[in-house]
């Protein structure tokens, strides 16, 4: 009884709920839907509704971290292991060669030029700065300095696109372009930081770059923040420059097209030696790449005029699309600048962040950046005079030494002296012993009053971990006569020889 | 309290210029008390008085004034001031002679050259208009306040996003058509005789399509010095934006842009001498790197002073901000180390910490509880796969953020680091010489012990008016980094004239040279930087940010009102800096104002003036009052019964009545109320 009761409840029950269905508006189609588009087949129908609702499930499940490795902890336990967590000390303990560096560190009292009075008091011929043409003693180019300064203050006060953009910077910009020989020029407050900022604005993630094995560590940097793929090849080896690019180009051949570079130095900051413009102009062209130069040592320095490795090497400025220079150099103001096209110029105004987020050259710097580019158009017989004093120099070491031998193309006035491999392996001069060396030469230099310097490195956190041979550097300057280099180019070679010679 | 000398920015100036100065135009603030009504403010305003009549310098009046109405510009000695400031009166515009010192000389006139001396000097630097102008920045105590967030009526939210809408479809619709009839525009966008596009469509289309219809509203060429004024230089464009040409003219505007807090960009000065001394005895550059024969004993004289003037041992200096922070990093942390940085941190932060190959973990800005989260799991959980504990964790902040004017919560990060043990590096690019009472940072600003940062950097480029970075440590830390930092070994030593006008400022600053001089400046900005914010606040406008912070950012929402906000300013010759996405959030597009001490607050006046007729027209004020600015309570009572007013006043409503004050009120108002909590 009680059975039928209840059978009967039920299906007045469903029946109402039938009917209650159909009266729903919509329910009709419904009904035809499951029929139809199943065969009537409401097992399937059921299966549809039961994936629906565990999708329902799935959507409003509570949300649990998709980090992997994570591990559950509980308050308590997390304090002990903050209690226990031991950081390292920020700063570790000084290396020797770090120690010396800073110690032996020379001192300037007054102002740099040829001659130098240190803070031991003594006076030195310095050929340490990159004063090539000795633009620092030109009473002409402090006038115009303090002109600026009492026009425009020192510092602009703000980045270039809110109101650092001054006069005096378009005209620099335009003065190197012409310079140049290139469409436009964008100029940077610090020429260390302009090419790792270059390379990033172009070149992403996905985007290929083909680069120079003995790039300066500015552009490893700049490579290094782009996150694009990077193939090296060997220093200065154009056959290798060849298989690197016919590979890149084949692997790539089916994939989408992306940007590509061969990013290069027009002298290299660490060997001083120039590379083969026209052949990597002509490789560029056939793998269809578009090259960087970082001309940051070769801009006022090669070429009859000093216009870089492309008058130099005679190539059409424009094939190069992006050159890269300092104004921080020879041409003894501040900053770093890229030229090229206008369009390569827009773009990093808008996109190169130590131009947008950083602020504008002082303008005694873009001024006198335009003076000295203006002085050495009009003046290119000290061009001629910087080499025969390079010549001097090369005279009385590289031939004549029997330790060292310059790694310089021969127009550099900035001299990189390695020891000889044959000395080193006979030797077995580990990298820091040449360095220590290296630097007792130095000091020995200085104390017959020559100031060279030692070549910097910074040991690379990435790969490839690219070592800088050890080596001196010796910076040559119109400033010095003939008799002066000669002198000095004998107290290094017997600084060197003295240094090399003792004990082992 | 605060010693004044005669008045040390002008050197030669006839000694009358003060008292004059504070009797005409600085009532305004003084008198308040006894002003009584609406009514009796009006008579003021229009009263025959000559003295009153620029008292309060309302916009429609100094409108009218500009108008080359005679009867309320001209202050009876007018006949020199007029070419006191440079700015040139061609245009109608807020600018009204009385903004600078009214000329006092009534018995000698000065000689037209010396008009035109002052007149240079005022425009880089403008004479304070009264001894109450100055305040100490200083945090009053107490837990440090975390800046409120007004927001709009959604109303405004929602057209906004509405309005970057119909921005992103036209740009589409343009694109579209454009791609097809007028290909040549698009062809450095597309791959090229088997090149990849330089940049590509799409990272393209803001830049295209939304920036290219404001490009006129940045970098906007300027020339001369970037002090109290800016000297813009005209252009005009005929391919809208793409290109400028330059129409030959120069207009001179108030100069509300530039990070010339103290006032230090100026041509002449104690500063400007020094550097020309060092010009004439050191050449222009030492022409080498740091590391190599590029130490000269004014690198050392200037590190020292750096050091000396954070509370640091030893000290590095740079020739590039950005630079300084994409050397030091790297060499702090590498592999297995931790930097947690702030969200909105720098530029040049991320580029820094990017080099340096450590993770790189964010917390959401000065938001302690979002830290100390990050800093729990990091802790506990170690690095990632091999939970191998973290060699060092570095909390990288900033002082004072640029785009927000939010300073760090530098107490909260304190005890944070007690507790977790973390390294702490400060950037001060905008906070050093800007805040604290000696003009000395965060540190200072909240009485806090520079041991307790373990590295503190900061920029050159805005409070000294000169350009660089430095990093401020321990003896040791300096000594190694000195051999490990790239910055060092590779990048340009700065220059001897730079470094002197950071000597020289820095000088001024701690009183060793001009004394009184320093803290004129760290007093007047700080009272600059409460005057406007609170003014704005008052006029309905939504500020971010903390109260003593010279950059005040006033939000404008829509993106279309940047434009026209920043073209409305130049129309009154006011130069003001816009800033929209990427630099910001997408809705919060914002005006941006630096204060300078080298403001009057007649310049301000000006500002708030411009200000308040811009937002009457461009809906601008939509303050819903929680951020402070609120209404004047009745007359007559004293600060602690106006305290209790104002908590009342909020426990009764249950809210915040929007506060729409009547630029007059705010100006006469402003002074003594700029110094109180910005309530
Ligand atoms: C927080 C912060 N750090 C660093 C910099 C870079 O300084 P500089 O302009 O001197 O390169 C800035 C400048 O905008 C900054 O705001």
């Amino acid at each position: 009884m009680d059975l039928s009761e209840a059978q009967h409840i039920i299906t007045v029950f469903l029946q109402e709920l039938a009917n209650q269905f159909h009266r729903l508006p919509g329910s009709a189609i419904f009904l035809r839907y499951v029929k139809s588009s199943y065969q009537n087949d409401p097992v399937r129908s059921a299966v549809e509704l039961f994936l629906f609702l565990f999708a329902v499930r799935y959507l409003l499940a509570p949300k649990y971290s998709t980090k992997p490795g994570l591990v559950k902890l509980s308050e308590e336990e997390i304090d002990d292991l903050v209690e226990e967590w031991t950081p390292e000390p920020l700063v570790g303990a000084s290396t020797a060669l770090g120690e010396i560096e800073v110690e032996k560190r020379a001192v300037i009292v007054g102002p740099t030029g040829p001659k130098v009075k240190l803070s031991n008091g003594r006076t030195v011929t310095n050929l340490g700065s990159y004063n090539y043409y000795n633009f620092t003693s030109n009473e002409f180019l402090k006038d115009k300095a303090i002109q600026t300064l009492r026009t425009y203050g020192v510092g602009p006060c703000g980045p270039r696109g809110f109101y650092g953009t001054q006069d005096v910077h378009m005209k620099t910009e335009a003065d190197v372009a012409a310079f140049l020989g290139t469409a436009a020029c964008i100029i940077y407050a610090q020429a260390f930081s302009t090419i790792s900022s270059v390379i990033p604005a172009f070149s992403k993630r996905g985007d290929i770059i083909v680069a120079d094995k003995g790039v300066n560590y500015a552009i490893r940097k700049g490579i290094q923040i782009s996150r694009s793929m990077v193939r090296w090849y060997e220093h200065n080896d154009m056959d290798d420059l060849e298989r690197v690019l016919a590979k890149v180009t084949k692997e790539l051949a089916r994939k989408p097209l992306t940007r590509r570079f061969i990013i290069t130095e027009g002298l290299f900051d660490s060997y001083g030696d120039v590379v083969d413009l026209p052949k990597i102009v002509e490789l560029r062209l056939k793998y269809k790449f578009r090259l960087i130069l970082d001309e940051t040592w070769s801009f006022g320095v090669l070429g009859r005029t000093g216009r870089g490795v492309t008058e130099h090497q005679n190539v059409d400025p424009a094939v190069v699309d992006m050159i890269v220079g300092s104004l921080a150099g020879p041409f003894i103001a501040g900053g770093g600048f890229c030229s090229g096209s206008e369009e390569i110029v827009h773009h990093q105004r808008i996109s190169a962040s130590a131009y947008t987020f950083s602020a504008a050259l002082p303008a005694m710097l873009a001024t006198t950046a335009s003076e000295t580019l203006n002085l050495l158009q009009t003046n290119s017989d000290i061009v001629s005079q910087l080499r025969e004093n390079i010549k001097v120099m090369w005279g009385q070491l590289d031939p004549r030494s029997d330790w060292i031998y310059s790694t310089s193309s021969p127009e550099n006035p900035m001299m990189i002296l390695v020891i000889k491999p044959e000395v080193v392996s006979s030797k077995r001069l580990s990298f820091e012993d040449q360095q220590s060396l290296l630097q007792d030469a130095v000091d020995e230099a200085l104390a017959n009053g020559v100031l060279i310097t030692r070549l910097k490195s910074l040991p690379d956190e990435v790969e490839p971990r690219h070592v800088v041979p050890p080596a001196l550097k010796v910076c040559l300057t119109t400033g010095l006569t003939r008799r002066e280099v000669e002198k000095a180019g004998t107290i290094i070679r017997h600084a060197i020889t003295k240094a090399m010679s003792k004990k082992r | 309290m605060p010693r004044r000398p005669a008045n040390p920015f002008i050197s030669n100036s006839p000694p009358s210029n003060l008292p004059s100065f504070s009797s005409s135009s600085e009532k305004g603030g003084l008198l308040t008390r006894a002003s009584t009504s609406k009514a009796n403010r009006l008579t003021q305003l229009f009263s025959t008085s000559p003295k009153s009549k620029t008292e309060i310098p309302s916009a429609h009046a100094a409108l009218l004034a500009a108008g080359g109405n005679p009867q309320t510009t001209v202050p009876p000695i007018s006949s020199a001031s007029l070419s006191l400031p440079t700015i040139s009166l061609s245009t109608a515009t807020a600018d009204n002679p009385n903004m600078d010192e009214p000329p006092t000389t009534l018995f000698r006139p000065p000689s037209p050259g010396e008009t035109r001396r002052l007149a240079k000097q005022h425009a880089q630097f403008g004479p304070i208009g009264h001894p109450s102008h100055r305040y100490t920045s200083r945090h009053p105590g107490g837990p440090f306040p975390e800046p409120v967030m007004d927001e709009p009526p959604y109303y405004y939210l929602l057209t906004t996003y509405v309005s970057y809408l119909i921005l992103i479809i036209f740009g589409h619709v343009r694109d579209f058509f454009g791609k097809r009839f007028r290909e040549e525009n698009y062809r450095h966008l597309k791959s090229r005789n088997g090149y990849g596009a330089l940049n590509s469509d799409f990272d393209n289309f803001y830049v295209r399509r939304l920036k290219l219809r404001i490009n006129d509203c940045f970098e906007r060429p300027v020339t001369g010095v970037p002090g109290r004024h800016i000297t813009l230089i005209d252009r005009s464009t005929n391919d809208y934006n793409r290109h400028f040409y330059f129409t030959g003219t120069t207009t001179d505007t108030l100069n509300l842009s530039s990070y010339n807090y103290l006032g230090f960009a100026q041509s002449e000065g104690p500063c400007a001498d020094t550097v020309e001394e060092t010009i004439r005895k050191y050449g222009i550059s030492a022409v080498s790197v740091r590391a190599e024969a590029g130490t000269q004993d004014i690198h050392l004289e200037v590190e020292d002073m750096i050091a000396r003037f954070v509370g640091k041992e030893a000290s590095m200096v740079f020739s590039m901000g950005f630079g300084t922070n994409a050397g030091i990093l790297p060499a702090l942390v590498g592999k297995g180390c931790l930097i947690i940085s702030d969200e909105l941190n720098h530029a040049s932060i991320r580029f820094g910490a990017r080099l340096s190959g450590a993770a790189i973990g964010m917390f959401k800005h000065n938001d302690m509880k979002s830290l100390e989260e990050k800093l729990r799991e990091a802790i506990s959980q170690g690095q990632p796969r091999t939970h191998r504990p973290w060699k060092k964790i570095l909390v990288v902040v900033e002082g004072l953020y640029s785009m927000e004017g939010s300073m760090c919560n530098l107490p909260g990060i304190i005890t944070l680091k007690r507790k977790y043990k973390f390294h702490l590096f400060v950037d001060e690019a905008h906070s050093i010489g800007a805040i604290g009472p000696r003009g000395r940072g965060v540190c200072d600003y909240f009485g806090v012990d520079t041991s307790e940062v373990d590295i503190l950097m900061g920029t050159l480029t805005k409070s000294f008016g000169a350009n660089g970075g430095y990093v401020a440590a321990d003896r040791k830390m300096i000594d190694k980094l000195r051999a490990t930092n790239a910055a060092v070994l590779f990048g340009e030593t700065p220059t001897p004239p730079i470094l002197v006008q950071i000597l020289t400022a820095l000088r001024i600053m701690t009183g060793e040279i001009s004394p009184g001089q320093g803290e004129e400046r760290l007093q007047r900005l700080a009272f600059n930087s409460r005057y406007l914010r609170l003014g704005l606040k008052r006029l309905g406008f939504i500020v971010y940010g903390h109260d003593d912070s010279p950059i005040v950012p006033l939000l404008l929402f829509h993106p279309a009102k940047m434009p026209a906000f920043s073209h409305e300013m130049l129309k009154r010759k006011i130069s003001i800096v816009v800033v929209g996405y990427p630099a910001t959030p997408l809705v919060s597009s914002r005006a941006r104002f630096c204060v300078s001490a080298a403001h009057t607050k007649d310049d301000l006046d000006r500002v708030l003036s411009a200000c308040d007729e811009i937002g009457n027209v461009l809906q601008l004020k939509f303050s819903t009052g929680i951020a402070g600015g609120a209404l004047p309570p009745p007359e007559g009572m004293t600060p602690e019964m106006e305290s209790e007013w104002h908590r009342q006043q909020r426990s009764v409503n249950g809210q915040t009545t929007p506060p729409r004050w009547r630029l007059e009120d705010v100006v006469r108002r402003g002074v003594q109320d700029a110094k109180k909590p910005l309530v």
